[in-house]
């Protein structure tokens, strides 16, 4: 039976289906406008705690380390409450469009991609934010200095929550509702097809999703590493 | 320093809230117009692609594009409470009454029906073919003690096995009787695993047949007959109800053309839903 399954997947992924595309489709907007604006967030926040003192420094990431462990579920569940048409939010209309699915998925990225930055910080870091103060630089200048000085540790926690975010099924699940051609993402396709035993079609869907995975982290470390060759020539 | 690093922090936090505060607007008004109907309705009617052939029949005539979200029928009520979807499509008669006496709903309307089966492993161990009606067919399966899998989810399908346990006065407990909590796909495809017995919707079991090995075991009995009816929510609760798109609906799902499709929508030659609008007006 697997072996079967897995030669009808690869049949429907080479047949280019229309509504696979859209799923496809659906999902990258949704993940990428979460992960953008997830990004706009933590980048900032993780340097603003770095340059903090030891004790709130230690406390805030902590808070953000356990975070990580924040099932998908209750984050969904959370703002579903938030912008249900009873919640305080509900006057928007929010639950089950994507830009639901954007908000619950932009907090699972936060914490993900604030603790992994936080954790990449290091001893020398510390010297080197003082030797630019010493030079006389702002907090803005410091800021961008750090963050360029730490494009790849940077990029590499983006693309850890990128993996988080396009894997999960419980927030697309319960804010997003599997509607289909608006909100039915490759995750809750899979839950779905696989409910109808549509197994060949989920399989399809899963290896799309680590194909995705793939190139993105191939294409964003390649192009890292050609901009750090640069600047050290 | 630190007052600067303060500004900074506030700064990005004002930021955060800025953008957030333009998709919301953008949101409000690119997502919520008025040509989206969002019902929410039951697995079994989803997953046959029954709703897919509505809705585009819907769409043609009105513009209009609905979109589904199938859940259970205890949450369906539940989102229909809470406003978060403009009509309900679901099949539990006494929760559906309950839901327009409490004002939660209006202009309930009786849409379809099909039955319910006691599905179960080929040689029937717990001979539920002998049995003479439904109440005989669950007793029998209280006492083989052969795995029985409930969807344990407060959907429609699960309510009504609820009654049924409750009609022979038994409550179903010990290490046979297992609670999926699984939409009725996941529920069969478990029962098939278990080789076990289970209650489904009709449509549900032959949208799957082909893949299971299990049989229908016990069918036929009026109480098994399996009610679907669909409500508008009372826009009265809430402002942004899409009140006129669910009225559009819910004639259109009643009207010759919506029934015409019901009573035609078969897979593989068998007919899953029949239309039951008609009786009820006269």
């Amino acid at each position: 039976m697997l072996q079967k399954t897995i030669m009808e997947s690869f049949y429907l992924l080479f047949s280019f289906d229309n509504e696979l595309s859209i799923i496809v489709f659906t999902t990258l907007k949704i993940v990428l406008a979460s992960i953008l604006i997830a990004s706009l967030i933590s980048v900032p926040l993780a340097i603003s705690i770095s340059f903090m003192k030891e004790t709130p420094k230690k406390f805030l990431t902590a808070i953000f380390n356990s975070l990580l462990a924040v099932p998908t579920v209750v984050i969904g569940l959370f703002v579903y409450m938030l912008i249900s048409n009873a919640g305080p939010f509900g006057e928007y209309k929010l639950l089950f469009t994507p830009f639901a699915i954007v908000i619950g998925q932009t907090i699972l990225a936060i914490p993900i991609i604030t603790s992994f930055i936080l954790a990449g910080f290091s001893k020398t870091d510390i010297l080197m934010q003082e030797t630019i103060k010493t030079l006389g630089a702002g907090t803005i200048e410091m800021v961008k200095t750090i963050a360029v000085e730490h494009k790849a540790l940077i990029l590499s926690s983006i693309l850890a929550g990128f993996g988080r975010v396009i894997a999960e099924v419980g927030i697309s699940m319960m804010l997003g509702g599997n509607i289909r051609f608006y909100t039915r993402t490759i995750t809750t396709a899979i839950a779905l097809e696989t409910g109808k035993g549509e197994f060949a079609l989920g399989l399809a869907l899963g290896i799309i999703l680590i194909t995705i995975a793939i190139l993105v982290n191939f294409f964003a470390h390649y192009s890292i590493k050609n901009s750090s060759n640069l600047r050290a020539a | 320093m630190l007052k600067k690093k303060f500004c900074l922090i506030a700064l990005i936090i004002f930021i955060i809230f800025s953008i957030l505060g333009v998709f919301n607007s953008a949101n409000t008004y690119v997502f919520a117009k008025k040509d989206r109907l969002k019902l929410a309705t039951t697995t079994s009617v989803e997953d046959t692609g029954l709703m897919y052939e509505l809705n585009r029949a819907f769409k043609k005539s009105t513009g209009i594009d609905v979109d589904v979200i199938a859940v259970g029928t205890g949450k369906a009520l539940k989102l229909g409470e809470n406003g978060d979807v403009d009509a309900v499509l679901v099949h539990a008669r006494e929760a559906e009454e309950k839901f327009v006496k409490d004002g939660f709903g209006l202009n309930r309307k009786d849409v379809m029906y099909n039955d319910f089966v006691i599905i179960g492993p080929k040689d029937d161990p717990a001979k539920l073919k002998d049995a003479i009606n439904v109440a005989d067919a669950f007793k029998k399966l209280s006492e083989s003690n052969i795995i029985f899998i409930s969807r344990g989810d407060d959907s429609g399908t699960h309510k009504k096995e609820k009654a049924l346990w409750l009609d022979i006065n038994y409550e179903p407990m010990g290490s046979w009787y297992k609670e999926a909590g699984l939409g009725m796909g996941k529920t069969i495809l478990m029962a098939d695993n278990f080789n076990a017995y289970t209650l489904t919707d009709k449509a549900s079991f032959l949208n799957l047949e082909d893949k299971i090995k299990l049989v229908i075991c016990y069918q036929n009995d009026p109480k098994l007959k399996n009610y679907y009816g669909i409500i508008a929510v009372n826009p009265e609760r809430y402002k942004n109800i899409n009140f006129d798109g669910a009225k559009l609906f819910i004639d259109f799902i009643t009207s010759d053309e919506g029934q015409t499709i019901i009573n035609n929508f078969k897979i593989k030659g068998q007919q899953l839903f029949y239309p039951d609008a008609k009786q009820q007006e006269k």
